[in-house]
């Protein structure tokens, strides 16, 4: 699949919370195929503490409108600028980056599970799965109440459950305390979140032997394999995880967590 | 049309833009974007004896201007390099440099001898600068007695074009031009990485895991250009510049200040293209500013 730089247009620029926003761009050039779980490499202008891109997922695709929907959350301020553009500015981006997760095979049950910002490939994940006949399952977590992002496109698609930290809304706890998690058959699971999050879903789905993909976030400068800054130590030795990855197998992680 | 065309040594390149080492991986990642036929040379990745895994994560910090990386040259090595990669390069219509490292001078002449009979391989960038390796690497690029030797077991060995890439991290950066020039050197390149750190003062911890590492981009330019300028008076080898540029007119500045060629680096990580770009507003300059070749600016200023 070709990478192209291309500026992009701000059609949509969406607040969720105090720090989460859906930026959408339009591409007057069409855009190429794009698979669940790649991501783009935005530039930031006018933010002169910014001097590399800024990695984002791809949170959803609409092929019919040429519009690609980005879930961001301020961290700095290469993304607080991101938050203030406005429809009609353009965003510049190398597109599309990484590989993509391994869509399921008919019939298999698959849960997609995920919190904060990890949220942001799932939609589009689970849109795929959906469009392939299988019915995708959630299990979404957050710290609290105040903190739970809108979820309203995952219920069009599937079942959705939520957990707190707090139990202020769905299961007290963390995703892995979600009884359906814990206790139906999964075929495969999907995640992607917060470090601590994603090495206790797949402590589970190791001890039970399901398949199970993360898709991780590592500092990276380029995003095309290229600084060799993004690295992940793998049974393979250190891949890079913005051409190998962002998704990766568990199998294949040095993650020693007994869960 | 101004003439681009400059030489290295022995060695022709259609114009003075290069991609740096570490910053090009080996060409073929940056091919969807551009064309390299395009540009003078390209420098593939630091390349070692054996294979190496680099440094621990993180490696990478975002700095004002900049970005610290403290990689340590992880590559696969260069048996793998000479089975599995050469042969993709060998097809480049343009010309492909190595960048060779090693932890003795052993090191250092070996590689550099197997590299000598790949017939594709027309030159090699002897990198005494690295910051991010506890053995070789800067060690021997901040040490004049120990970068004349390696340079001069390198050249007995090397008879192809030789380039040694220097180190900013020293007192007088003019010395070890003049060491690489005695030696043999047909060209050097300036400025490796500015050893630089950072800490996060919420986790008050450093923030790479080598706790320094090497700085690169526009923040380092104005250092670079005056070690360009200074060299370039006290040499009389083709200087090739690097440092921090982003664009033509960053370009244009090396140039004038003695550089015969220059090095796009950590700019292609944000705009991979950069190098094409910076070809195409050369010739610009020199087309509107009425030069007829790129060789009435290089050192204009004194």
């Amino acid at each position: 699949m070709k990478k192209r730089v291309e500026d992009l247009t701000v059609t949509d620029n969406r607040r969720l919370t105090d720090s989460f926003f859906v930026l959408k761009v339009h591409s007057a050039e069409g855009l190429p195929e794009i698979n669940p779980g790649q991501f783009v490499q935005a530039l930031v202008t006018e933010s002169p503490a910014t001097f590399l891109r800024r990695p984002l997922s791809v949170h959803d695709v609409d092929h019919s409108t040429n519009t690609v929907s980005l879930l961001v959350q301020v961290a700095g301020p290469g993304t607080e600028r991101l938050s203030r553009l406005i429809p009609g500015e353009n965003l510049n981006l190398i597109y599309p980056l990484g590989n993509a997760f391994t869509l399921p095979s008919a019939g298999e049950k698959v849960l997609l599970t995920g919190g904060g910002c990890g949220m942001a490939p799932l939609l589009y994940l689970g849109r795929k799965i959906h469009e392939s006949g299988i019915k995708p399952h959630f299990a979404l977590g957050f710290r609290n109440r105040s903190r739970v992002l809108e979820n309203e496109e995952f219920k069009k698609l599937g079942q959705v459950w939520l957990s707190t930290e707090d139990g202020s809304e769905g299961h007290k706890g963390f995703v892995t305390d979600i009884p359906a998690f814990r206790d139906e058959h999964w075929d495969k699971v999907y995640c992607c979140g917060p470090e601590p999050m994603m090495k206790a879903v797949a402590a589970v789905c190791r001890k039970r032997e399901i398949f199970c993909e993360v898709s991780l976030e590592n500092l990276m400068a380029c995003g095309m394999g290229i600084c060799l800054c993004c690295i992940v130590p793998t049974t393979s030795g250190n891949l890079c995880s913005c051409t190998d990855g962002p998704v990766f197998n568990i199998k294949d992680l040095k993650w020693q967590t007994s869960g | 049309m101004a003439d681009l065309r400059i030489k290295i040594g022995s060695l022709k390149l259609r114009n003075p833009v290069i991609l740096a080492s570490g910053t090009c991986g080996y060409g073929a990642e940056l091919e969807d974007f551009m064309d390299l036929s395009e540009l003078g040379a390209i420098i593939v990745k630091g390349t070692t004896l054996e294979p190496r895994e680099g440094n621990a994560y993180p490696r990478m910090a975002e700095t004002a201007s900049g970005m610290l990386n403290a990689v340590g040259l992880q590559n696969k090595g260069i048996d793998y390099f000479e089975k599995h990669i050469y042969p993709h390069l060998a097809e480049y219509d343009t010309h492909v440099i190595v960048n060779v490292n090693g932890n003795t001078i052993e090191d250092y002449v070996e590689l550099s001898r197997r590299l000598s009979r790949l017939n594709a391989i027309p030159a090699i960038e002897l990198n005494i600068s690295c910051p991010n390796v506890k053995k070789g690497g800067m060690i021997f690029g901040t040490n004049p007695a120990s970068a004349r030797e390696v340079i001069s077991a390198v050249r007995n060995v090397y008879s192809k074009t030789l380039i040694v890439k220097l180190s900013p991290n020293v007192t007088d950066i003019t010395e070890f031009a003049r060491i690489s020039e005695e030696e043999g050197a047909e060209a050097i390149s300036l400025v490796n990485t500015l050893l630089g750190m950072a800490i996060d003062v919420r986790t008050m911890n450093p923030k790479l895991s080598t706790v320094t590492g090497g700085l690169s981009g526009p923040a380092i330019k104005p250092v670079a250009l005056r070690m360009v300028w200074q060299s370039a008076k006290a040499v009389k080898i083709p200087v090739i510049g690097l440092g921090g540029i982003m664009n033509a007119d960053d370009a244009l500045e090396f140039i004038m200040a003695g550089a015969t060629a220059v090095q796009v680096g950590t700019a292609s990580f944000i705009e991979p293209r950069t190098g094409v770009e910076v070809v195409k507003g050369i010739e610009r300059f020199l087309v509107e500013k009425d030069f007829d070749s790129i060789s009435r600016i290089i050192g204009i200023i004194n």
